[in-house]
């Protein structure tokens, strides 16, 4: 199969348009809604025919890669397919067009799906209680955090510290540190918790320790639950990083494993859509003698009825505005309904099965470091592309031009040259099949092909140095930058 | 391959330590610029910080990953390579001349005995 990315001249929106020009079809009153005085006219938005403007926004659609055009095999980020039915459900008017303010008595229906989320979320968890509120897996983490302190400071007791793996997400100690903890790293013995230098590091300064299982490189933590033990005797909680659930939903679950805290990647495990940044979910779970710090208001059903409690005088508070995104909740909602349980269950068996087919295929041609059986997704080294004087980076560029997007690469550092590799379950035996034909061609071909790559993109190797030497982030910055340099 | 310079020291974290006097002036090598990759950022010490062997000196980021720069003697630092802080490229382009990090004063003149001579650190690099 030939591919080539589609490649247009794309001006901005504020090049195309002719800023002298006024759309007289538009009324900037609104109907005289908007007074007069309280009008700007100063305001720099593009003026531009509907015509032009989807041209513009469906041209640069095609210039990019998603998840809808084929294999994003992005390792810690389970780039799942989408179901489409998941936004169609969102774009319902009982859906679309309700207000978070209000009165709960005519949103019973809103209130209700929350609530169901949560106990389907606990189930999937093992866990008694979640909030829906946190907008994202790290504002899910910076949560769970608020939470470790609370729970420590009711108990009367000041504890300074938080532990991580070397080969934690690197958002854990950021969440750890933005709620004002020293953050203590420890080193992985063989892929995996080192038992031994964690009991060094505790002490009853420790606050929590912060694990993802499986963890980063897929392996599943056997230890888990004499490391809970080992935690609860010194005092201190287990955190359960939601990042991989993807990967054991219905096996087991983080309660199960003793944890006292877990988030849940809706995203990653519930197929709602990556945003750039844009609306996510991350819902925290917690076990029962935690739930009253969770965020207000919590939502109780009493009678068939829904309400909003905010009388919790041991919450930490309100974490996000209203009730969390919602229209992300609904999609995951939609997804798990569609699912059922068995069908969670075996979207986790077919994650599973798509990384270790993929892993076994791919091992002898890279390097595997710490053999046997993975979970949802692998980390290779690419250290023997080295002899052929190409790197990672090469090799992962390349893929691009097959029309694959790439794995993640150098994470975790504690892999050389890491490429970090996670199929999902949406991706058929053909797709693998491809991938790993391209990859052993891609290791065959001239190492200069290689090192200049991607040639079939819409756009060639960036400058990644140049990106972060000289960041300009906004249109007004671009501008500024380029009238000095003048 | 990489350079390995002869008349300087090394550790196993692939720092450099050339000695002038009392003072260690401190970077890292050839080996370590072109496995970070291009460098984008670089923190520095602030001078007359007290510094202990192994501490965290400062932090190189480049386009691949974030490291830590490991003091590799105790004292205080005397010095620091502020050109760094406009042109972090100078680590890749010349690791051993204008990409130094920091000049550090010796407290102790034994820490110097714990580096490692030019084709020890050839050994470790293994090329």
């Amino acid at each position: 199969m030939r591919y080539h990315q589609a490649d247009y001249d794309v001006p901005l929106l504020f090049e195309a348009c002719d800023e002298q020009k006024i759309d007289d079809r538009f009324d900037p009153t609104i109907g005289g809604a908007i007074p007069k005085g309280l009008l700007r006219s100063d305001l720099n938005i593009p003026d531009l025919p509907e015509r032009d403007v989807v041209k513009h926004f469906i041209n640069l659609s095609q210039m990019n890669f998603g998840v809808d055009n084929g294999l994003y095999p992005l390792g810690s980020c389970t780039m799942k397919y989408n179901p489409k039915i998941c936004d169609e459900v969102v774009s319902w008017p009982s859906v679309a067009s309700i207000h978070p303010h209000q009165d709960p008595s005519t949103v019973q229906g809103a209130l209700r799906l929350m609530h169901e989320l949560e106990g389907m979320l606990c189930e999937i968890g093992g866990v008694d209680a979640v909030t829906l509120q946190p907008a994202a897996g790290a504002q899910g983490e910076y949560t769970g955090i608020h939470i470790v302190r609370a729970y420590h400071e009711a108990r009367g007791e000041k504890r300074n510290e938080v532990i991580l793996p070397d080969t934690a997400h690197g958002t854990n100690p950021a969440s750890a540190a933005m709620v004002g903890y020293d953050v203590l790293e420890i080193p992985s013995k063989n892929g995996c918790v080192d038992i031994e230098a964690l009991k060094a590091s505790i002490s009853s300064d420790t606050a929590a320790f912060m694990l993802t299982n499986p963890n980063t490189l897929g392996i599943f933590e056997k230890d888990v639950k004499e490391i809970a033990g080992t935690l609860h005797d010194a005092g201190a909680l287990l955190y359960y990083d939601g990042a991989n659930l993807n990967a054991i939903m219905g096996k087991t679950s983080p309660g199960h494993m003793n944890f006292d805290i877990v988030h849940f990647n809706l995203h990653k495990t519930f197929a709602t859509p990556h945003g750039g940044g844009g609306p996510g979910a991350g819902p925290v779970g917690v076990k029962r003698y935690l739930e009253e710090f969770l965020p207000v208001p919590r939502i109780i059903e009493k009678d068939g009825k829904y309400h909003l409690d905010y009388d919790q005088p041991k919450s930490i508070g309100k974490v996000k505005a209203y009730f969390g995104n919602f229209g992300v909740l609904v999609r995951a909602y939609a997804y798990m309904m569609m699912q059922g349980g068995p069908g969670l269950e075996a979207a986790s068996e077919n994650a599973v099965l798509n990384s270790n087919y993929l892993k076994d295929k791919l091992k002898d041609d890279f390097e595997l470091p710490y053999g046997g059986l993975r979970k949802h997704e692998f980390v290779l080294s690419g250290k023997p592309l080295k002899s052929k004087g190409v790197r990672t980076l090469d090799f992962a560029k390349r893929l691009l031009d097959y029309g694959f997007h790439a794995p993640t690469i150098y994470f975790p550092i504690i892999v050389d040259e890491a490429i970090m590799i996670e199929p999902t379950e949406t991706e058929s035996k053909e797709t693998l099949d491809r991938f790993v034909d391209v990859c052993k061609q891609i290791l065959k071909e001239d190492p200069e092909i290689l090192k200049t790559a991607p040639h079939n993109t819409s756009r060639r190797r960036m400058d990644e140095a140049k990106a972060a030497r000289d960041m300009i982030f906004s249109w007004r910055g671009y501008k500024k930058k380029t009238e000095n340099a003048k | 391959m990489s350079v390995v310079q002869p008349d300087l020291k090394y550790t196993k974290n692939h720092e450099w330590v050339k000695i002038e006097g009392n003072l260690a002036r401190i970077g890292i090598t050839d080996h370590a610029q072109a496995e970070l990759t291009e460098i984008v950022f670089v923190e520095l010490p602030s001078t007359g910080k007290d510094v202990s062997k192994g501490d965290v000196l400062g932090n190189v980021e480049s386009v691949k990953t974030v490291s830590e720069v490991f003091s590799p003697v105790s004292g205080t630092v005397n010095e620091k390579n502020d050109k760094l802080v406009d042109s972090p490229e100078l680590l890749n382009k010349d690791p051993y001349g204008e990409g130094w990090i920091a000049a550090v004063e010796l407290r102790n003149q034994d820490d110097l005995s714990d580096l490692m001579s030019a084709d020890d650190y050839r050994k470790l690099l293994g090329e």
